[in-house]
């Protein structure tokens, strides 16, 4: 399983990169695996406004569907339209070509992002819900 | 993210989950594979080695290699074993020939299906009858129970086989040469003793993915043996370890029901449409009988269907169907379909519905198509 360092994560297996004051959002390699194939993602309208810890879509893979969680408040700048025809891409590369959204982070942005998760406090995380 | 694994519309019964899982011969076979590794039924089982959608479709396009040995064997043996499987199932399995199996269900004495059953007669005093996992302890106490009055002896054998399943269109011509039972003169339902790569199997040709394919019983301590042989003979032909996942799928687009899905105690096997499993021709007659014969004229209270949809989201077990907005059926089995490309359902459905349907998938109406059983249909060369 990978949990590449230069992220963070939320307790919901999303990861979450920032630059500047944007964000860009995907779930975990862990949350991938444990999903199984991915095979659709419903994702938020761009402009829609999303609050962190709330649902803004779905993944839905064969077994199951998992309610998509914002890490962060913001505007949505752009979703990952890839998705739309070859959604396995979640499974193949998610902290590349698998990602989800990008979110206009509110004034400056980064500096103060509460609630999120070093790697090495996700690696703990997943290694008590193996 | 992947917070409801408990959404999994796999059919598995709810896990008692304090007790210790059991575990299967093939184990350390799955763990070297890396398979993810599931609690099924009680047993810890592989739901996939990589991703699920591929095992589904090389079952389809060559073969797959599956563990069940999580299901329950029952061995029936005595002067009166025909007569007491007649009388404890649905079947007419003293009409079955030695050598041959049967699709048949146990049911209680309301008509309700208790399990459906493959029961193979191996010998003119002797049966074997496969159970689900899940069920068991039931059909083992009930066959005991019903048996009691019959020279008959039931015995759980669960433990000491190990079932591999090699299921696809590649099959016949992997297990071919590695077996002394000839594949060519083995009919659909039928189970032949023999050897797989040395080993003592009961070789047989039935399935649960809508394939041709085979099913081997083997002593647990041949497993390990035979689960490799399988593997290397087949790797040139594209044959791949296929999970729980791949199975449900497979069996899912074959239209074949699933006890806890399609199937349980609230359910007869006319509401299934699978009245043909129930025979009424026994001098002794059978438990479940007389509910049963009451049902075989009455107009059904339900009819299983199934379901194509547009959109992508998937109908899962125990949603809502509505038709005109109001709720006719529900969902007993839903997945995206590798084969047609969408998601498919199986449903319950009010008799006689009209007009157009949907799914209520959290809260929105999806269209849906009904389809004819089976989704899928192999061609047969």
């Amino acid at each position: 399983m990978s949990v590449p360092a230069e992220l963070r994560y939320t307790a919901e297996h999303e990861w979450i990169s920032v630059e500047g004051s944007t964000a860009t959002v995907g779930i975990t390699d862990f949350a991938a695996k444990a999903l199984g194939d991915v095979v659709y993602v419903s994702l938020p309208a761009e402009g829609a406004a999303v609050t962190a810890e709330e649902p803004c879509g779905e993944v839905e893979s064969t077994k199951s569907v998992s309610d998509l969680f914002s890490p962060v408040d913001g505007e949505v700048l752009e979703t990952n339209g890839d998705l739309e025809d070859d959604p396995g891409l979640v499974n193949s590369d998610p902290y590349g070509a698998g990602w989800m959204f990008k979110v206009q982070l509110p004034g400056d942005g980064g500096d103060a992002l509460p609630g999120l998760l070093s790697p090495a406090e996700y690696e703990d995380l997943t290694k008590d819900s193996d | 993210m992947p917070g409801s694994p408990s959404n999994a519309d796999n059919g598995s019964q709810p896990a008692a989950e304090p007790e210790k899982l059991r575990d299967t011969p093939l184990l350390a076979v799955h763990e070297r594979l890396g398979a993810n590794l599931t609690g099924f039924a009680g047993w810890r089982m592989p739901l996939r080695y990589g991703s699920e959608t591929a095992e589904h479709v090389a079952v389809r396009q060559a073969a797959g290699l599956f563990d069940l040995s999580h299901m329950g064997e029952i061995v029936v043996t005595g002067p009166d074993a025909a007569a007491a499987l007649d009388y404890a199932l649905t079947g007419l399995l003293s009409s079955v020939a030695p050598g041959r199996a049967r699709y048949t269900m146990m049911c209680a004495a309301d008509g309700g299906v208790l399990d459906d059953l493959v029961v193979y007669r191996t010998g003119d005093q002797e049966y074997l009858v496969v159970a689900n996992a899940a069920n068991t302890p039931t059909v083992l106490a009930e066959l005991r129970r019903r048996a009691a009055e019959f020279k008959a002896q039931v015995t759980d054998a669960t433990e000491q086989y190990a079932l591999i399943a090699v299921q696809g269109p590649a099959a016949a011509g992997i297990l071919g040469p590695l077996t002394d039972v000839p594949l060519d003169e083995l009919k659909y339902y039928a189970g032949h003793d023999g050897t797989v790569a040395g080993r003592r199997a009961l070789v047989a040709r039935t399935g649960y993915t809508g394939e041709d394919g085979f099913e081997l019983f083997t002593a647990a301590a041949d497993a390990e043996a035979v689960w490799a042989a399988l593997t290397e003979a087949g790797a040139s032909a594209g044959l791949v370890p296929a999970g729980l996942a791949a199975r449900d799928t497979l069996r899912l687009e074959a239209g074949m029901p699933l006890y806890g899905n399609e199937l349980g105690p609230d359910v007869t096997p006319y509401d299934a449409g699978l009245g043909r499993v129930v025979k009424f021709e026994k001098p002794g007659g059978f438990v479940g009988g007389a509910a049963l014969a009451e049902r075989a004229g009455a107009r059904p209270q339900r009819v299983l269907a199934g379901l194509t949809m547009n959109s992508r989201r998937v109908p899962r077990h125990g949603y809502p169907v509505l038709a005109g907005g109001e709720p006719v059926g529900t969902v007993t089995s839903g997945a995206p379909s590798p084969t047609l490309g969408k998601p498919i359902a199986m449903v319950y459905l009010q008799p006689d519905v009209t007009g157009e349907l949907a799914v209520d998938i959290r809260g929105r109406a999806e269209p849906a198509e009904l389809t004819d059983l089976p989704f899928y249909r192999r061609s047969r060369a």
